[in-house]
């Protein structure tokens, strides 16, 4: 798994059934990769719909979040109505989990992304990055705390 | 993870308030999760309410549930009349039926001044308490509703946990 310092390897993946995005694009603003297993997971604690709930404290940092998981993009829009999100989540589909692996967050047994965080700052470096136990949602904090020492650099 | 910040006079509390013993409620008022630990809550008061302080805390996810944030704002306005854990009982007795209008209803039963009770719900105040309280909760990693923190620290597991923790704690 990739950690503090390490380059943020690009990836150019679908966010909409038409629109992909790459992460390059995005340099001059912080990045938050959220590598997730699978959408659809129970509603009140579920990663995604937190940080949905979360945007404008991570726009309070000049920041954007994507979420990551193998679903395809017509199951991530499914699960973006059902869930009200308002930021994209990007299909890993194609080849599968060559996004993960690049991060070194693949779980090959599962055949889906670890549950993993990464902060990569505005060059593009990672800043902060953890892996959570596969069944619990890590929630916010870590990330804003990473958001946090990036400010007082 | 703990508990940012501690527990204040700000707080909304019942039971013993010197107990020892502190546990915290991050909750949703439309989280069905938050429902169905609401009765094993109140059981645990009624049984342990001399060795607990209870704090509950807002965490409406917004986006999720329409109508999670007016019921938080309408426990706050109740607040003002006194009347905090009776409107936050009687929103979870009746979660299934909640909107705007059945807060309205709800203020009446508990006989609250309702024009004062309307005003109320549109004081920036509220609005900063409740949002102070969804920012103190992510900050103390809260990552679901309902959440609970016992003595300051995050508690991995649900209203039947904290009733096996607190017969343990008696038995021993």
């Amino acid at each position: 798994m990739l950690q503090k310092n390490d380059i943020a390897p690009d990836f150019t993946l679908f966010a909409t059934p038409d629109q992909k995005i790459t992460l390059s694009e995005f340099k001059g603003q912080n990045v938050i990769l959220a590598f997730y297993p699978a959408d659809w997971s129970p509603v009140c604690s579920d990663q995604m719909a937190l940080y949905n709930e979360t945007l404008k404290y991570f726009k309070k940092y000049d920041t954007e979040i994507f979420g990551i998981s193998v679903d395809s993009k017509w199951c991530h829009l499914a699960f973006s109505q059902s869930r009200n999100l308002h930021f994209p989540l990007l299909a890993d589909f194609e080849s599968k989990g060559e996004t993960a692996r690049k991060y070194g967050v693949y779980n090959e047994e599962e055949g889906e992304c670890n549950r993993a965080l990464f902060v990569i700052n505005k060059e593009g470096i990672i800043e902060w990055s953890y892996l959570s136990p596969i069944a619990i949602n890590p929630g916010a904090d870590g990330i804003l705390e990473a958001l946090e020492s990036l400010k007082t650099q | 993870m703990s508990l940012k910040p501690a527990v204040s006079n700000t707080d909304h509390t019942q039971g013993n308030q010197n107990a020892d013993l502190v546990i915290v409620e991050y909750g949703d008022y439309q989280c069905p999760y938050c429902g169905a630990a609401y009765p094993v809550l109140k059981e645990l008061m009624s049984k342990f309410g001399n060795q607990i302080k209870f704090v509950f805390r807002n965490f409406p996810l917004s986006e999720m549930h329409q109508y999670a944030r007016p019921a938080a704002l309408a426990a706050e306005a109740a607040n003002l009349q006194g009347k905090f854990w009776e409107m936050h009982d009687a929103i979870y007795e009746n979660q299934r039926y909640l909107n705007e209008n059945f807060l309205l209803e709800l203020a009446q039963k508990l006989h609250l001044n309702i024009d004062q009770f309307k005003t109320d719900l549109e004081k920036p105040e509220l609005a900063e308490k409740v949002d102070a309280d969804f920012e103190s909760g992510i900050i103390s990693g809260v990552n679901g509703t309902p959440s609970f923190f016992v003595n300051g620290k995050k508690f991995d597991g649900g209203a039947e946990d904290l009733f096996q923790l607190l017969n343990e704690n008696t038995a021993s």
